[in-house]
């Protein structure tokens, strides 16, 4: 069976070969195809693509993987190919992918009545472009996989085009985000420039422990391109405007997975190339990120809770729990690196649960805005509870993978003495999720007033269903509750928390990343230490951030909220000033992101070679 | 090999940033933009130049000769194919935006403020 043959030695190619072939044959017969069998098509390519990262990740638990393209594997420790590097961490990222897009495709099956099959090619490009910039361990094809991605995301968040505000959306995404690649563009020049490699273990080869300028502001450019992507302060505009747009079954990839790839990237990079060079500069890179993933952080939280447009408050509530993701990659640890990888399942699964139960309001009812929906979908707290589990899961509760997260990040900042990190969290967490417990008792139980309690603009948004729709069909909710269901199972597996340890600590390991891929050796990492940190702390802040949380919600819903009193004028002008920099225009956010930029490579040099951190 | 053509480059970039930062017509705001793009070409082909270089087609040259970078030159030429894709995508986003609000003007566009 030369085919069987064919495919068992190209297999680790098949999850970016399979999304891209059936998107080529459904554009092809785009006018021929009637819906149905477009969405069964899609959802079978999915699927088989969900199972084939399941089998990957089973075959390489124990030693990663490197598949070379046309077979040219490296001669005398020189990568002339490329390759996809398959380790248990991208793996499991690209399962997160296929499971979300899965769930996308369920919950589209009644949500758009007059999707075409362009819908199902574009999500399904998207996905090969995910699934392969989570293998690709060549520098220049994760810029390609990376402006692949995107050019799909640009075109999925315009989809409603007949609507200016989904164009106007779009147009401040993909212009902010082009220029992110731009400057990863440039990043890999210089890199190129210095070691005449493109493959990612050579380059870090070729570098070394050598240290210079060119090296770091070329790791600078990087690092700034991919943290667009990543929504992190000051480059986060664009993302607010794309969710509040975008169709609701693209928001959930966008947050759930899309905006943490940007993370992954760099944490990629960081192990793989540039850890040799910035061995002494740890201190300068990690004290630099801390502090931008805190504002981040922070900056998302208090957005969040100050929309009333729900997907908005979605959007910023991403930002805020990146700002945490960028918080635990900055400690520059596999411990904390584990937490990560636990907390971006946590909360790709949760968040993109929220987005359903945001498109389902809007499916019912033709609104996402909070106060005009006050008391009208008491009939469906079922789905409600969706709201209320989702706030549970962004506040850090257990049972949720995003407490088992916080859990890795915070031990790894207490070894590291970066104790601060503590209030980060359960302050983002419990502001976040108050925003939702708000949103689930006004919407769901009627609670609270009618009057304007923020100065969030109130933005018309197109129905994506035609006509009015009494009930709420079950493709739409179950696909929400799987992915609860889906995180809560996870938390409960016994030594997850130790193998995701192992698999980070196979990420981190500079060392054996390049025999593996150059020398084809292995190298096995010594065992991970049993981690029988007391979980006490991080449950007692989760608790009362979750506690916080719902005292705040319940304070807003409260005739209490002291929304006109002079008492808090200076907030209120606050929030006015944050929201007016969020002024939707496009000139502004690259402005913002110029100058971040600027600023962040002269921060960076002045802790470096003033301060030698 | 002189800092002429990377001074060329970052020029490139910053004048190209500035037009987006103040155009006042997406269309404009493309052009700019590839403007940036434009900049990111010369750093990749100047990175790949070599004084007195010939061009990377080994037919009939004794071994040895110097070559300019054939790596950079197709990175330079994929780049080209994935701007051209976005480029166009932004095109039309910006044709759709006049025919929903009749104008290009981003000043003039506050739907999403806040």
């Amino acid at each position: 069976m030369p085919l069987a043959n064919a495919i068992s030695a190209h297999f680790p190619a098949l999850p970016l070969a399979l999304p891209l072939g059936t998107a080529a044959i459904l554009a092809a017969l785009n006018k021929f195809m009637p819906r149905r069998l477009a969405d069964a098509l899609a959802i079978l390519a999915t699927l088989i693509n969900f199972s084939i990262d399941v089998f990957l990740l089973h075959a390489v638990r124990s030693a990663p993987f490197v598949y070379w393209f046309g077979g040219w594997t490296p001669r005398s420790g020189v990568a002339i190919g490329i390759c996809f590097v398959i380790d248990p961490i991208s793996c499991a990222l690209a399962m997160l992918v296929s499971v979300l897009v899965l769930a996308a495709f369920v919950f589209s099956l009644r949500y758009f009545d007059s999707v075409g099959t362009l819908f199902h090619v574009l999500m399904l490009g998207f996905l090969g472009a995910m699934s392969g910039f989570c293998f690709s361990g060549d520098l220049f094809n994760l810029f390609v996989f990376f402006e692949l991605m995107s050019a799909a995301a640009f075109a999925l968040c315009g989809y409603k085009n007949e609507e200016p505000t989904a164009q106007q959306g779009a147009l401040n995404f993909a212009i902010t985000n082009t220029i992110g690649a731009f400057l990863i563009l440039c990043g890999i020049a210089m890199l190129y420039a210095r070691t005449g490699a493109l493959n990612m273990a050579q380059i870090g080869r070729a570098l070394g422990q050598q240290s210079d300028a060119l090296v770091i502001t070329a790791f600078v450019f990087i690092l700034v391109g991919f943290y667009i992507k990543a929504a992190i302060f000051p480059f986060h505009f664009w993302l607010a405007d794309a969710h509040a747009v975008a169709p609701t079954p693209v928001c959930m990839l966008f947050s759930g997975v899309m905006v943490e790839l940007g993370i992954y990237a760099v944490a990629r990079i960081y192990w793989a190339v540039v850890a040799g060079p910035f061995a002494g500069h740890h201190s300068a890179l990690m004290s630099l990120l801390l502090v931008v993933g805190t504002i981040t952080s922070v900056l998302g939280a208090i957005m969040s809770f100050g929309q009333r447009h729900v997907k908005r408050m979605l959007a910023f509530s991403t930002i805020s729990h990146t700002g945490l993701l960028l918080i635990g990659f900055a400690l520059l640890d596999p411990q904390a690196l584990a937490g990560v990888a636990l907390y971006v399942a946590g909360h790709g699964l949760v968040k993109s649960s929220l987005f359903i139960g945001a498109g389902i309001l809007l499916h019912r009812y033709g609104t996402v805005d909070e106060l005009e929906l006050r008391g009208r979908a008491r009939r469906h707290r079922f789905a409600g509870f969706v709201f209320f589990i989702g706030a549970m899961g962004l506040a850090g509760v257990p049972p949720n993978l995003t407490f088992l997260g916080e859990h890795s990040i915070s031990h790894a900042a207490t070894l590291l003495h970066q104790d601060w990190i503590h209030v980060v969290f359960p302050f983002s967490g419990a502001v976040t999720s108050a925003a939702i417990f708000r949103v689930f008792g006004r919407v769901y139980l009627g609670l609270g007033s009618k009057a304007a309690i923020t100065p969030g603009k109130h933005i018309p948004e197109d129905r994506e269903t035609a006509g009015p729709h009494r009930n709420i069909p079950a493709v739409m909710i179950f696909p929400a509750f799987l992915l609860v269901i889906a995180a809560l199972a996870l938390t409960l597996t016994p030594q997850l928390q130790h193998a995701a340890l192992t698999a980070a600590r196979t990420m981190a390991n500079t060392y054996a990343y390049q025999a593996r891929v150059l020398d084809a050796k292995y190298i096995p990492n010594d065992a991970a230490p049993e981690t029988n940190s007391p979980l006490r702390p991080t449950l007692i802040s989760s608790v009362s951030a979750m506690t916080a949380g719902l005292f705040f919600a319940g304070w807003a819903l409260s005739p209490a909220w002291p929304s006109r009193h002079r008492a808090i004028a200076p907030a209120r002008a606050c929030m006015r000033a944050l929201h007016s920099l969020h002024s939707g225009h496009v000139g502004d956010y690259v402005a913002f992101l110029t100058f971040g930029a600027a600023a962040f490579g002269i921060i960076l040099g002045l802790l470096i070679h003033r301060f030698g951190m | 090999m002189t800092l002429f053509p990377y001074l060329v480059a970052a020029w490139l970039f910053c004048i190209g940033l500035y037009g987006v930062v103040t155009s006042r017509n997406f269309i404009h705001l493309v052009m700019c933009l590839a403007v940036v793009q434009s900049s990111t070409y010369v750093l990749l082909l100047s990175i790949g130049y070599r004084t007195g270089g010939l061009p990377p087609v080994f037919a009939g040259v004794p071994v040895g000769a110097p070559a300019v970078d054939p790596v950079v030159q197709a990175l330079m030429l994929t780049d080209v194919v994935v701007e051209a894709t976005v480029v166009a995508l932004l095109l039309s986003l910006a044709v759709q935006v006049h025919k929903g609000t009749g104008t290009l003007n981003p000043d003039h566009l506050r739907e999403l403020k806040g």
